[in-house]
């Protein structure tokens, strides 16, 4: 019965944001619908050991759940019937549907994706939207969450219970978005989840293992997605890219902490489990002829991926993809890194001409990465004094200390 | 759920609009108004006079403090609104992405807020302050 703390642990890791999903549909109430799951657990706890553990423990948790439920909302009308309504309590939030809840069966259908878009409206604020996903979805708790994105606690506390309020008070609709608005809500999803994961994968300050955490998170969260509408390319897409560059993870850091950029990674060390599946999820999606930003960004990542050696890599192709990207998302970042490809593969000067014409809109100037692309190709040109300027430049505006890092050591490099 | 949207638009650039920029934005309102008629959702709609016609009354030790001009000088206007009655935020939105807004409908934007129910009795006015302090 050792392993039995362990086994509660995984179904609550692996099935709590199934069970909460149709606890809120049931209840019409993120509130209620937690409390009932964490009952539920409670008594899974203390019945387990003694009666085993159930064949199919998520639908136990549920059913257990749901009689709370069931006898709460009976509690809450005796209550009403005696006292008569309190102001506080909004009929939405605190008045199950009595006919919803007996009538439910005993195999409940999976609600996770109501959820999600619930979670990920645009009517909430971006950094709830992300709180929220990861504490119902996720699974994740408001300490976690607080330790990954480096807050405090209560600030964190406070962001869901205001984002929980505006479901509420506002009535953000729990159902998945009709047809015509599906693209669009589709994106504020996905964002979230790339979000979730650049969290994890960029930042380098904090709990590593927290950190690593949010990029599974990320990645289980985008295989829930893709489960559920499997017909969306761009979900197949992002779930490509994240699984392609998190194959790389033990390879960006060196062991004394440092920044290893791309070129000088040791390939051995990139995961082919995850590039393989990547690839293959990137294959199926473009298969299914709508290209979209997620999958060109994984499509570039690929290339890198296959890329025996550095010399391998097929920058033109990438210059390509890059271009196909611009037409789709024109901003000065995406601009900037065709020039970086056009520099590879068509000629150092023509890419620092690219750069600074990308430049001179004047919206990179604050960007760290710009400075630091055009100190890169400066270098490989061999003019030290201008490179040793822009790497500089580059260094007085990165905050991440890992990057700042790199930066120095490329600084001196040039300048002796 | 009853909603009101808020037109927000820059009155000097109505002001500056052409006689068909003005016709186009009528029609859009006079269409909202029709489809939100015929759908039994529209409870109430109407215009504002410019902000140049606001007075503003500030209540300071127990005396009436009367200012000309809106209560805050902002880039954009308040210049009108709806009620509807709608199944949910997502509904509002569907309406408030219809509602012209200025020149054309290109300027300015509308802001939903859901309606309260107004409480009825002491009892709970004391809650509706105890809600407000915990939303502050």
């Amino acid at each position: 019965m050792d392993e039995l703390p362990q086994m509660i642990e995984s179904v609550f890791r692996q099935e709590s944001g199934r069970i909460l999903a149709t606890l809120i549909r049931i209840s019409g109430s993120f509130d209620l619908a937690e409390e009932a799951m964490q009952e539920a657990f409670a008594t899974a706890v203390s019945h387990w050991p003694a009666k085993g553990v159930p064949d199919n423990p998520g639908a136990w948790i549920t059913s257990v759940a749901h009689r709370k439920l069931v006898d709460h909302s009976r509690r809450e009308r005796t209550r009403r019937e005696k006292q008569g309504p309190l102001l506080y309590e909004t009929p939405t939030t605190y008045e199950p549907d009595m006919t919803m809840l007996e009538a439910e069966p005993i195999t409940f259908p999976d609600d996770r994706l109501r959820l999600i878009f619930t979670c990920c409206h645009p009517a909430l604020h971006q950094e709830a939207q992300v709180a929220l996903t990861l504490r119902t979805l996720g699974g994740l708790t408001t300490p976690e969450i607080a330790r990954a994105f480096l807050l405090p606690e209560p600030t964190l506390a406070q962001r869901l219970v205001r984002a929980k309020r505006k479901i509420a008070d506002a009535h953000i609709p729990y159902e998945v978005p009709p047809r015509a608005q599906l693209p669009e809500r589709l994106g504020s999803v996905q964002s979230v989840i790339y979000l979730v994961f650049n969290e994890g994968y960029s930042a380098t300050a904090g709990d590593s293992l927290v950190r690593r955490e949010l990029c599974s998170e990320a990645i289980r969260l985008c295989r829930t997605l893709c489960e559920l509408l499997p017909g969306e390319p761009e979900n197949l897409g992002l779930l490509a890219l994240m699984l392609l560059h998190d194959s790389r993870r033990d390879a960006r850091m060196n062991k004394q902490g440092k920044l290893v950029t791309l070129e000088e990674q040791d390939r051995s060390l990139w995961d082919r489990e995850r590039i393989r599946e990547g690839v293959a999820l990137l294959n199926q999606a473009l298969r299914m002829r709508q290209a979209g930003p997620y999958q060109l960004q994984a499509a570039i990542s690929a290339i890198h991926a296959e890329a025996a050696t550095p010399q391998d890599t097929d920058w033109r192709e990438i210059a390509a993809i890059y271009q196909q990207l611009m037409r789709l998302s024109p901003t000065p970042v995406v601009e900037l890194n065709h020039a970086v490809a056009v520099a590879m593969s068509e000629g150092l000067e023509r890419g620092l001409a690219e750069i600074d014409r990308v430049g001179a809109c004047g919206r990179l100037e604050d960007y760290h990465l710009f400075h630091a692309a055009r100190a890169d190709i400066l270098r490989r040109l061999g003019r030290r004094t201008e490179s040793a300027e822009a790497y500089a430049a580059a260094l007085k505006l990165a905050t991440n200390k890992v990057e700042q890092e790199y930066l120095s050591e490329r600084l001196r490099q040039v300048a002796q | 759920m009853r909603y009101m949207l808020l037109i927000y638009t820059q009155e000097d650039a109505i002001a500056r609009s052409s006689q068909e920029e003005m016709q186009q934005v009528i029609n859009g309102h006079r269409a909202v108004m029709q489809a939100g008629r015929a759908q039994g959702v529209l409870e109430a709609a109407e215009p504002l006079a410019n902000t140049s016609t606001a007075t503003t009354v500030r209540m300071q030790n127990g005396n009436a403090i009367i200012t000309d001009g809106p209560f805050a000088e902002t880039k954009e206007q308040l210049a009108g609104y709806y009620i509807f009655d709608c199944k949910n935020l997502d509904e509002a939105i569907a309406w408030a992405s219809r509602i012209p807004t200025g020149c054309g409908g290109m300027q300015g934007c509308v802001e939903i807020r859901p309606l309260r129910a107004v409480p009825t009795n002491a009892e709970e006015l004391q809650l509706a302050k105890i809600s407000a302090g915990r939303n502050g």
